[in-house]
């Protein structure tokens, strides 16, 4: 069905590119905070798409890559539950 | 979990209803669990049947059975962007190149009349994503987890790179070529996708700022108005979108050629090296590693226990390919392919083996090529932290029937 709705939107989406439908994150505390300060800049899918195989360590040094390097304006109390929460979900077993 | 390595999707299936073996069905067992839940087929304007990896930025795989021909047309040419901030439409009235930088005699800004007015010059060359079968790598490591399709060829078109410095006059002192691109970043902390090549390969006459791509325009995803064809270099080099060009007598100093786009040094050796840009610890990514994909049958398809064509395709970096050698049994034992006529150094070499009768069962084939130089596929993983040049021979199952 998901898929389903993609496509419709593919299809019909004015600009040059595919109306984006990323899948749901994880529920768990830091869901919420993770999504916002993603989406400012891409999809949530780049999480999942990164799932499930990185260590925790590299989650983090992740978190810190979008800080430093890409500019992200994420507080360090909010760093910290985001990367939590990304470890908690979406690191390797 | 089998269903998960499907992607017939609801989607998929309502763009078309292939004839088995007719379209890729199976996603390689070795992506990871999260990157085969996001990838699905879309289509996008001027394009049709992608693989999609991400939508933001826009990120869109090439599915395999695009491979069973040398050349790949627009609408399935693969898609890669680090930012979103993608131009939806371009003025070609407004477009401009300009040429500047502290090496050239002369600062001038071009018109896309003026740039047809050059000397004009095909080149077919493959444009293969540094990243191209990171997702295949394990252990896996972060970044886009594209599977084999974060590549294409096409024939290019439009003025030699050094044709186009030479309207501003290069100075002696030239040492590198900078480019950038209209495509800007969302916000202003996003380092600026700009990149830089040695002025030796920016003075390669097969180095060109091409305006069409297959006979037609570049789709606007693929760099309209202009990009630069860097053959023989991966696609890092290729900036699309190109409207600025500074020849300098400085190495370009940003996040795009200093932290990304690095692999461990001497680990990938080349023939032309990137001096300007090289340390002790790691080097830029540049020459595009031998390396080969079958693409008919394809991974999961039935084949005919009477006898079948595997097709599929080799390239490198620029040396050509001498041999390609296919395995129906894993890696075991190797025969010879038959190696289609070759179509230019920077081409894709297509090949076939008729392969007769089988037995009913499981075939894994493979296919190993060697180039021109004598270089050869890695028969083990180089592991380097961004998942770069994996051209590990890999075994894809077909069941005969």
């Amino acid at each position: 069905m998901r898929a389903l709705i993609v496509l419709a939107a593919a299809l019909s989406c004015g600009p040059a590119l595919a109306a984006e439908d990323p899948l749901p994150l994880r529920p768990g505390p830091g869901s919420e905070l993770a999504a916002a300060a993603c989406n400012a800049c891409h999809t949530t899918n780049y999480i999942i798409m990164n799932s499930t195989f990185l260590p925790a360590a590299t989650w983090k040094a992740e978190v810190t890559k979008m800080r430093t390097a890409f500019g992200a304006p994420i507080e360090d109390s909010i760093a910290e539950q985001i990367t939590a929460y990304l470890i908690a979900n979406y690191a390797a077993n | 979990m089998r269903r998960r390595n499907l992607i017939a999707s609801a989607g998929a299936t309502a763009l078309a209803a292939p004839a088995l073996g007719a379209e890729s069905r199976v996603l390689p067992a070795e992506l990871p669990e999260g990157t085969r839940a996001v990838m699905a087929f879309v289509d996008l304007p001027g394009k049709r049947r992608m693989l999609r990896l991400s939508d933001r930025p826009p990120n869109y795989a090439t599915p395999v059975d695009a491979f069973a021909n040398p050349v790949t047309p627009n609408d399935r040419f693969f898609v890669r962007y680090h930012a979103d901030g993608v131009p939806t439409s371009v003025d070609l009235d407004a477009w401009s190149l300009t040429i500047g930088g502290d090496a050239v005699t002369k600062p001038v800004t071009l018109k896309r009349a003026d740039l047809l007015d050059l000397p004009q010059s095909d080149v077919l060359a493959v444009c293969q994503c540094s990243g191209n079968r990171r997702g295949l790598t394990v252990p896996h490591v972060p970044g886009v987890q594209w599977n084999d399709g974060a590549m294409g060829a096409a024939l290019w078109h439009g003025p030699s790179l050094r044709d186009v410095l030479k309207v501003a006059g290069v100075k002696q002192d030239a040492l590198e070529v900078w480019l950038d691109g209209t495509d800007k970043p969302p916000s202003q902390g996003i380092p600026d996708f700009k990149k830089s090549v040695p002025l030796a390969k920016a003075m390669d006459p097969d180095t060109i700022v091409a305006m069409s791509m297959n006979n037609a325009p570049l789709p606007l995803l693929n760099g309209y108005p202009a990009r630069l064809v860097v053959p023989g270099w991966t696609a890092t080099y290729w900036v699309k979108h190109l409207n600025s060009i500074e020849v300098s007598t400085k190495p370009l100093s940003n996040f795009w050629m200093k932290t990304g786009y690095r692999v461990p040094a001497g680990m990938f050796p080349v023939q032309m090296p990137f001096t300007s840009q090289m340390t002790d610890a790691n080097w830029p990514i540049t020459e595009i590693v031998v390396n080969s994909i079958i693409a008919d049958p394809l991974e999961g398809d039935p084949v005919d226990r009477a006898g079948f064509t595997v097709r599929g395709l080799a390239w490198d970096r620029g040396n050509g390919i001498s041999r390609v050698e296919i395995s129906l049994d894993g890696g075991a034992t190797w025969q010879d392919a038959l190696l289609d006529k070759p179509l230019g150094p920077y081409a894709y070499r297509q090949f076939r083996l008729k392969v007769g009768l089988q037995r009913p069962g499981r075939l894994k084939l493979m296919s190993r090529a060697i180039s021109g130089s004598g270089e050869r596929q890695a028969e083990v993983l180089k592991a380097n932290p961004g998942g770069y040049h994996n051209n590990v021979p890999r075994p894809i199952e077909v069941v005969v029937g």
